[in-house]
């Protein structure tokens, strides 16, 4: 099949609507829009729903709904759409609700503004919402996978019951890149039958709560989740290797700012400086195992953000002070520059301060 | 054999309410139930119950049920409705949950005219979290946040929701009744049913407001209360049918 020119953000629309997704939510904010203008048009044409949601609060609930139901769902929004859903992903996380959302990132914090960024690491990977719990966080680089990774992001949630988050920045929702979409296919959903979608002749009702109003009872809750958190961090890490070989300084970057790495590894490598790159994929759960080894045979590790540094907190984890751990990002819808990595590495194999 | 005339609805489970004595919570549960059964749809029936004393209507109600987040149980019955045009979806609220920090959810669902039913227990205070004031707490009311009572002053005005919302062209049936007598109680059942009609003819957005009472957080008895709500509540919120469809008056 031949390939053809899309933008990230309709990537995303069109990736969830082959993944069987036929009901989105949503309420407008830049710089995601254009996936609620393709879904708007193309939801009608697979009988399936697209609601301009009233705010972001509604938006995660009418999710909570339809996820509730038993219905393949995803909402979409930027930095600040998301801060306002938090209390509703952390009761579909209670409620063991299977759904997608998307988040476009934006600078930050506050209104910031609507460039792209990298500052709401901390905000998907650790929880973001009350209580706690964790989102199965995505992070692609590229459109094609973005379209490679919504059926995965659909079918995680389904089977672990458990929201997962889609994490781009403007940068990728924006850019146009060609892409192979393959055929459609028939998408093989799990049944869901702890689904609220009326008796029908079942005897008993299903409900959908995440109220555990004895404290034994929740903190059993709690134990069931991270037993799947568990199995979830054995199973499903994702990541790329990039020019690891040999490479004495490592960099570890995801999304955007991964790209630029790859650039800056590139440009190293051309000079003689042995540089390679960790890019996680899936941010939660973190590939820490694939870092660590990485960082076993290297002099340096350098982490790479559009932000002033949150994942940075997960790669001195993994790396457990086998080596040092150094970071170089912008904030506030800043992107770095390849010539600006490419001096920071060029730094570290001087073995010159920082 | 002796004829049962009362017996439970099959709408409701066997779970033993635990509402204060008095309280109207449990009457209301009890009409839409019956409700329910009359129209014998509880095997399409998907209920939303709110925050708020009745948070866990979902052990009473013998159907589908969701427990949804404080105020957002309209949002949660668009996304179950719109995923299940042939359901039939009720939303189950307090005043603090519809009428405070609910409103934007409650306004738009009926301004889409979602195809829901919603029950609005107005019992002029925060019953759950200890009696405060709540958005339809009475001019000169004492509740735990508003000790001398409340003073238009500081706080401003209840709010008449039933009034508001059938402004909106959305709005398919919106009525107001009350539980304080039994000849009260007949008449908001036959609202409920409406309410429930009206959502299964696809005519829109249906919801009824119930004056209650809540002796626990008024400091009175269950009959002081009832006399209470009837000398001060009705005439700020006066009981009639706000909002119907052309066709069914
Ligand atoms: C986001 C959020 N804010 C506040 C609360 C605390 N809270 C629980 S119930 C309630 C008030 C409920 O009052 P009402 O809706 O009038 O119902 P009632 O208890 O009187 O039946 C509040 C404020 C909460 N659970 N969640
Ligand atoms: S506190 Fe009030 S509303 Fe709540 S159960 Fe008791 S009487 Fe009913």
């Amino acid at each position: 099949m031949s390939k053809i020119l899309m933008k990230g953000n309709e990537a995303i629309g069109e990736g969830a609507i082959r993944a069987g997704c036929r009901h989105f939510f949503g309420y407008p904010i830049t710089p995601q829009s254009e996936l609620p203008h393709y879904l708007a048009k193309r939801m009608p044409e697979v009988n399936g729903v697209f609601l301009q949601a009233e705010s972001e609060v509604s938006s995660i609930n009418m999710v909570y709904g339809a996820a509730g139901a038993g219905k393949r769902v995803m909402t979409s929004s930027s930095s600040p759409g998301l801060s306002l859903m938090q209390e509703g992903i952390s009761y579909l996380v209670g409620a063991e609700l299977p759904c997608v959302v998307v988040n476009i990132m934006r600078g930050g914090p506050g209104l910031g503004n609507i460039a792209p960024a990298q500052g709401d690491y901390f905000q998907s990977t650790k929880g973001g919402g009350h209580g706690d719990y964790k989102l199965i966080t995505l992070a692609p680089e590229s459109v094609q996978e973005i379209i490679d990774l919504m059926a995965k992001a659909f079918d995680l949630s389904d089977q672990y019951r458990n929201p997962v988050m889609l994490l781009g920045d403007g940068v990728l929702g924006q850019m146009m890149e060609p892409v192979e979409l393959g055929d459609i296919k028939d998408v093989k959903q799990t049944e869901k039958t702890w689904a609220a979608s009326g008796m029908k002749g079942r005897n008993k009702p299903n409900i959908i709560n995440s109220l555990y109003i004895q404290p034994e009872d929740c903190e059993d809750m709690n134990e069931k989740l991270f037993a799947k958190y568990a199995e979830i961090s054995g199973k499903e890490k994702l990541w790329e290797e990039y020019q690891l070989d040999e490479a004495d300084i490592v960099l570890v970057a995801y999304g955007t700012a991964a790209r630029i790495c790859k650039s800056a590894v590139d440009k190293a490598r051309e000079k003689g400086i042995k540089a390679g790159l960790v890019r996680p994929i899936t941010l939660w759960p973190f590939p820490d195992n694939v870092i660590a080894d990485a960082a076993s045979s290297a002099n340096n590790v350098l982490t790479v953000e559009m932000s002033m540094g949150q994942m940075v907190e997960d790669v001195r984890l993994a790396v457990n002070g086998t080596c040092p751990v150094h970071f170089y990002g912008r904030s506030g819808g800043m992107v770095p520059l390849v010539s600006d990595v490419l001096a920071e590495i060029e730094k570290l194999a001087a073995g010159g301060d920082r | 054999m002796m004829k049962k005339i009362f017996t439970r609805p099959k709408a409701l489970t066997e779970s033993p309410f635990h509402y204060c004595p008095g309280c109207s919570h449990g009457i209301v549960h009890r009409l839409v139930a019956e409700v329910i059964d009359e129209l014998g749809v509880a095997d399409d029936t998907v209920g939303v119950c709110p925050v708020g004393c009745a948070v866990f209507a979902y052990n009473y109600f013998n159907v589908d049920m969701f427990q949804a987040s404080h105020g957002r149980a309209p949002a949660v019955a668009t996304g179950i409705k719109r995923s299940l045009p042939d359901r039939i979806v009720f939303t189950y609220q307090g005043d603090g949950d519809l009428a405070s920090i609910g409103t934007a959810e409650i306004v738009h669902a009926v301004a889409r005219s979602e195809k829901f039913t919603s029950i609005f227990i107005n019992n002029a205070v925060y019953g759950m979290t200890g009696g405060q004031m709540a958005p339809t707490t009475l001019i000169g009311q004492k509740t735990t946040t508003t000790p001398a009572g409340r003073d238009q002053e500081e706080t401003g005005f209840p709010i008449k929701m039933s009034e508001m919302l059938s402004t909106l062209d959305g709005a398919a049936y919106v009525a107001r009744v009350s539980v304080h007598s039994p000849q009260h109680i007949v008449k908001a059942k036959k609202a409920i049913k409406k309410a429930f009609e009206i959502q299964m003819s696809g005519k829109g957005f249906a919801m009824v407001e119930v004056l209650s009472i809540c002796p626990t957080n008024w400091g009175m008895s269950p009959s002081e209360s009832l006399k209470w709500l009837e000398e001060n509540m009705i005439p700020y919120y006066p009981l009639g049918v706000y909002k119907e469809p052309a066709e069914v008056k």
